[in-house]
């Protein structure tokens, strides 16, 4: 018989492997979004925090838990969604952002307080060639997690993931 | 408390929803790609943002509704939605000032929604006004690039603004439903919204050389499901699959 603490050991690593459909270096580690995962008998609850409400992403992202949860033998998988607090890129681990950076995308820069929400400017590094002489194109860009910026040094662009 | 709550978390369901499917009629049709894709994103967090707030409309209401009922099985007269949101999209002026207008009023909503004694309701709010933030940030600086462009694009927001203001009104009324759940802390209270509405337009309208409007006649009707002609087009559109293939899931 394994104990109740190894098996959520267990879960935890399972969950720790499973990548972001979208920006698959990351994982759902990386990102923080997993916030308590309980088990009672022979069911799992798996408590998460959504990034964005309408991100396309978190329903994969629960089939994704499900099934891996699934083919390692936790039959009875439920997930929870928690709100508040509200999902913060302060929850991303400096290793995802790191891998962030090698993959091409900005990770965000500076901590998600209230200031920061306002209409400031925040210098942003380019991941290509590390020029902090860049500039936004777009606030939104191919998801609701990132923004469009361009280096004019080395002229690329490049998405950077929103400091929120 | 519960009857007042769910009508009030429809009524945001709704304006969500509205200016939601507004937007999403615009994809692909953005001005240019960077646009495009900011447009949809901004629909997507409102969409998002609906579903959270119908939801537990369709818990507080407790009659086994679900979310996606009360999107898609309801009639115009059902939708209670501001009618400012409901505008057919036109030039790019257009769509920017009337999101501009209701991004204006959500930002203080949300932010003072978050002290709300509802848990729920100030769990939305607490990510919704990250949400809005960037919408604001994003309109705002439309507001001020096409008020100072062109000859033309000045002419075009001040046709915009001026076709819009009427419609702003009906966002600050109150039923008593509201006024109780205001005394109750439950929600932020419409005067307290109004000042700080107006001062957020104040602000960009004045950087961008605009003249806010002088008193004029406001339309209403948003609260008690009188719409203009445009909701039930848009409605039929929207609710197209689901009423031609009823209970159908994928």
């Amino acid at each position: 018989m394994v104990n109740l603490s190894d098996r959520i050991k267990e879960i935890h690593e399972i969950l720790r492997e499973i990548p972001d459909p979208e920006i698959p270096v990351l994982t759902l580690s990386d990102l923080g979004i997993i916030k308590e995962v309980v088990v009672t008998g022979e069911e799992v609850e798996v408590t998460i925090t959504p990034t964005y409400t309408g991100c396309p992403a978190m329903k994969v992202f629960e089939d994704d838990i499900i099934s891996a949860l699934n083919k390692a033998g936790f039959e009875n998988v439920k997930i929870k969604t928690r709100l508040s607090p509200a999902w913060t890129t302060d929850w991303m681990s400096e290793d995802g952002r790191n891998k962030l950076r090698a993959y091409g995308i900005a990770p965000p820069v500076g901590s998600s307080d209230k200031s920061q929400l306002q209409l400031q400017k925040r210098v942003i590094q380019c991941p290509q060639c590390g020029s902090m002489n860049t500039e936004v194109i777009s606030q939104f860009g191919s998801t609701p997690c990132k923004s469009l910026y361009r280096c004019e040094d080395c002229k690329e662009a490049f998405d950077y993931f929103k400091c929120i | 408390m519960k009857e007042e709550k769910f009508d009030y978390a429809l009524r945001m369901g709704d304006t969500c929803l509205v200016l939601s499917h507004r937007l999403a009629e615009l994809c692909s049709k953005g001005p240019f790609l960077e646009e495009d894709i900011a447009l949809t994103n901004i629909s997507l967090d409102l969409l998002g943002r609906c579903e959270l707030f119908l939801d537990y409309a369709a818990e507080l209401e407790g009659k086994g509704r679900t979310a996606d009922d009360l999107y898609y099985r309801r009639n115009e007269r059902q939708y209670f939605n501001q009618l400012l949101v409901e505008r057919p999209n036109k030039d790019y002026a257009f769509v920017i000032m009337r999101q501009f207008l209701s991004d204006a009023f959500m930002l203080p909503l949300m932010n003072d929604m978050k002290l709300s004694k509802d848990e729920r309701f100030a769990a939305i709010a607490e990510k919704g006004h990250k949400e809005t933030a960037y919408h604001f940030r994003h309109s705002s600086s439309w507001i001020i690039r096409l008020a100072q462009g062109t000859e033309e694009s000045r002419k075009k927001i001040e046709e915009a603004l001026d076709e819009l203001w009427m419609y702003t009104g009906e966002m600050f009324e109150e039923t008593e439903g509201d006024k109780s759940l205001a005394q109750a802390g439950m929600t932020p209270s419409n005067n307290d919204l109004k000042a700080k509405w107006l001062k957020n337009v104040k602000e960009v309208f004045d950087e961008a050389g605009l003249e806010i409007p002088g008193e004029r006649w406001m339309d209403s009707g948003g609260r008690k499901g009188e719409h203009s002609e445009y909701l039930g087009h848009m409605i039929a559109d929207m609710q197209y699959l689901v009423r031609a293939y009823p209970n159908d899931k994928w």
